[in-house]
């Protein structure tokens, strides 16, 4: 019977020739990530009530991420149980204030084609840039996991999108999501794969197809996939890793899927996701004039070097307009250093951007930069639920990061495409 | 009063009936501002954001009925663990966030895909079945079907959730 790559994934983690959608079955685990906030603090008291340590150290990944660095006597006792945790287990992949789980773990060369990983965040199907079956558990789940070593998992179906065409001026993967949101809605993966496939992919960096996997949350999805090509090899390369066998995952040319969807991005403009919702999507002229507060790039979705090589463009020999906050927070430490290096992090802080520690913080309402009664901000972000960001009152617009830019130029939401040449 | 002494081999005689719409999402049902507290102080701000009435009026063994795509969102389990803690025994919904329904089950939660569900209205009462797949709206008279929970997962319920289950798994082990 023909196979989806997530069928053969999940089949060899099951220890099994074939697996078939709807079947639940047990699977040994590759790897497991986890953050400050799901990780040490709530599985450390189940595993000590079963008794037991972490069943193999070497694959466990722990990346302090969401309250870095402490902002209160809460966070600090977070993150020092964190850090206790990973040295009283013995772990050998513990990243402290590196930057955000989902960039850190491909960029330290963790992920490879054919692994079987869960991590402990609702946005682990980033990893499935890197033809993983990657997909987000909670804590208790995280726990049951470090305890054993394995996991169940209900066999899901794949949802094909076709990408195609080139990406025009002023638009990325971020603006291929938004769009998607809106066309599917935010249940219209069902808790299946969403695998992305087409000339636009096999074009894209990584760091775009990790947008492309990271989003699939937001269309409800299990995971997002994306199968290895020249470009993931070449990545995990570049991490110091070993690529393995990129042509033995793949899908099988005749393998069943539930649904195929085509989207093409030649037509496609910037696109602004309204208050509460990533499905309020539209194109920027819908919500251009929007007075903000507050222009934010960062978190694991638009954060990452490509993403402040976007802003960059921008904000090149532009400044911040009054009264208005723009506020950068880069996805990892060596995003912050490659873009210090190459002049990205000077364009930004002279156009008034006020840099932030890589982490999580605003995207998620934990740490700085949280938004006051009906204040309104606009965010290379992934999700802007009611209150999430802050005060119930206050608005949140999501966009690309050359969109955000162009907000905090304006203090405004404006075409980007106006500031680009 | 928790949840899973409540459900007892996955049947409810009578629970009262909460009701809410679409993609109810984790940062409604347990509020970012919060994360840094213990379960029992996020569990006061559950819901608050769509329904201020629900933490201080709901009652051991109520009952959910919403929308599609319920606990949608992060993967913050406080979302699933805060409805254990206010005693609600089972959560009916068209769909569910995917990670949602990993983390009810895990808690002992019952979480039960109903096509239905919107049709229920906020303090009627229902029976559920949970094994055989059926939901009756005891005011209304009307019978509903839910997808039967597989034996895999009602097993993890029936032991109060995937802690005690594995406690469980564990102590086999060692009397083996």
């Amino acid at each position: 019977m023909a196979q989806t790559l997530a069928q053969k994934i999940i089949a060899h983690a099951a220890g099994v020739e074939t697996v078939a959608p709807g079947e639940i079955v047990t699977c040994k685990v590759d790897l497991a990530m986890m953050h400050d906030s799901g990780g040490p603090r709530r599985v450390q008291p189940i595993l000590e009530k079963l008794g037991v340590g972490v069943w193999d150290p070497d694959k466990v990944v722990l990346i302090s991420d969401h309250y870095v660095p402490a902002v209160d006597a809460e966070s600090a006792r977070i993150l020092d149980l964190t850090r206790k945790f990973a040295a009283a287990q013995n772990l050998p992949n513990f990243y402290d204030m590196q930057g955000i789980c989902h960039i850190v773990l491909p960029e330290r060369g963790h992920l490879k084609p054919g692994m079987f990983v869960v991590g402990g965040d609702s946005h682990s199907p980033t990893g499935g840039a890197f033809g993983c079956f990657m997909f987000g558990i909670g804590a208790t789940d995280m726990a049951g996991v470090l305890a054993t070593g394995e996991t169940w998992v209900r066999v899901p179906e794949t949802i094909q999108i076709e990408v195609t065409g080139g990406l025009p001026l002023g638009v990325s993967a971020k603006d291929v999501m938004l769009a998607l949101c809106a066309r599917l809605g935010m249940d219209g993966g069902d808790y299946q794969v969403v695998e992305y496939v087409g000339d636009t992919i096999a074009a894209l960096p990584m760091a775009e197809r990790m947008t492309l996997c990271n989003m699939a949350a937001e269309l409800g999805a299990q995971t997002g996939l994306i199968a290895g090509d020249e470009t993931t090899a070449d990545f995990i390369r570049n991490a110091g890793a070993d690529p393995g066998d990129i042509a033995r995952w793949q899908n099988d040319a005749d393998a069943p899927v539930r649904a195929s969807h085509v989207i093409d991005v030649a037509a496609l403009g910037p696109q602004v996701a309204a208050p509460h919702s990533p499905a309020n999507s539209g194109p920027v002229a819908d919500t251009a004039g929007t007075k903000i507060d507050q222009a934010y790039i960062g978190a694991c979705t638009g954060a990452k070097l490509v993403d402040l090589h976007m802003a960059a463009e921008v904000l090149k020999g532009r400044k911040v307009a009054k009264g208005t906050r723009f506020l950068v927070a880069p996805a990892s430490q060596k995003d912050m250093t490659t873009a210090a290096a190459d002049g990205t992090l000077a364009i930004l802080t002279e156009a008034g951007a006020i840099m932030m520690p890589s982490g999580c913080g605003a995207c998620a309402g934990y740490g700085a930069g949280i938004l006051a009664e009906h204040e309104v901000c606009i965010a290379s972000t992934a999700r802007n639920f009611q209150g999430r960001m802050g005060a119930t009152s206050s608005d949140v617009y999501l966009g690309n990061p050359y969109t955000v830019a162009a907000a905090a130029v304006a203090g405004e939401i404006r075409d980007p495409r106006e500031f680009l040449a | 009063m928790s949840a899973p002494e409540i459900i007892d081999r996955g049947i409810i005689d009578r629970a009262k009936v909460w009701a809410y719409g679409d993609n109810v999402d984790t940062d409604v049902l347990a509020p970012g501002l919060y994360m840094k507290s213990p379960p029992e102080e996020m569990a006061k701000h559950c819901l608050e954001i769509v329904d201020p009435d629900f933490v201080p009026n709901v009652r051991p063994g109520d009952v959910i009925c919403a929308g599609r795509n319920f606990g949608m969102g992060s993967s913050r389990e406080q979302a699933a663990q805060s409805l254990v803690f206010h005693g609600v025994a089972a959560v009916l919904a068209p769909s569910f966030g995917g990670i949602f329904y990993r983390n009810a089950i895990n808690h002992g939660l019952m979480a039960l895909v109903c096509a239905d569900a919107p049709k229920i209205t906020a303090g009627s009462h229902v029976a559920i079945d949970a094994v055989a797949g059926k939901v009756r709206d005891l005011d209304g008279g009307a019978d509903y079907a839910c997808d039967p929970v597989p034996p895999y997962l009602l097993a993890m319920l029936a032991d109060g959730g995937l802690v005690l289950h594995l406690e469980k798994r564990f102590a086999n082990k060692e009397t083996a």
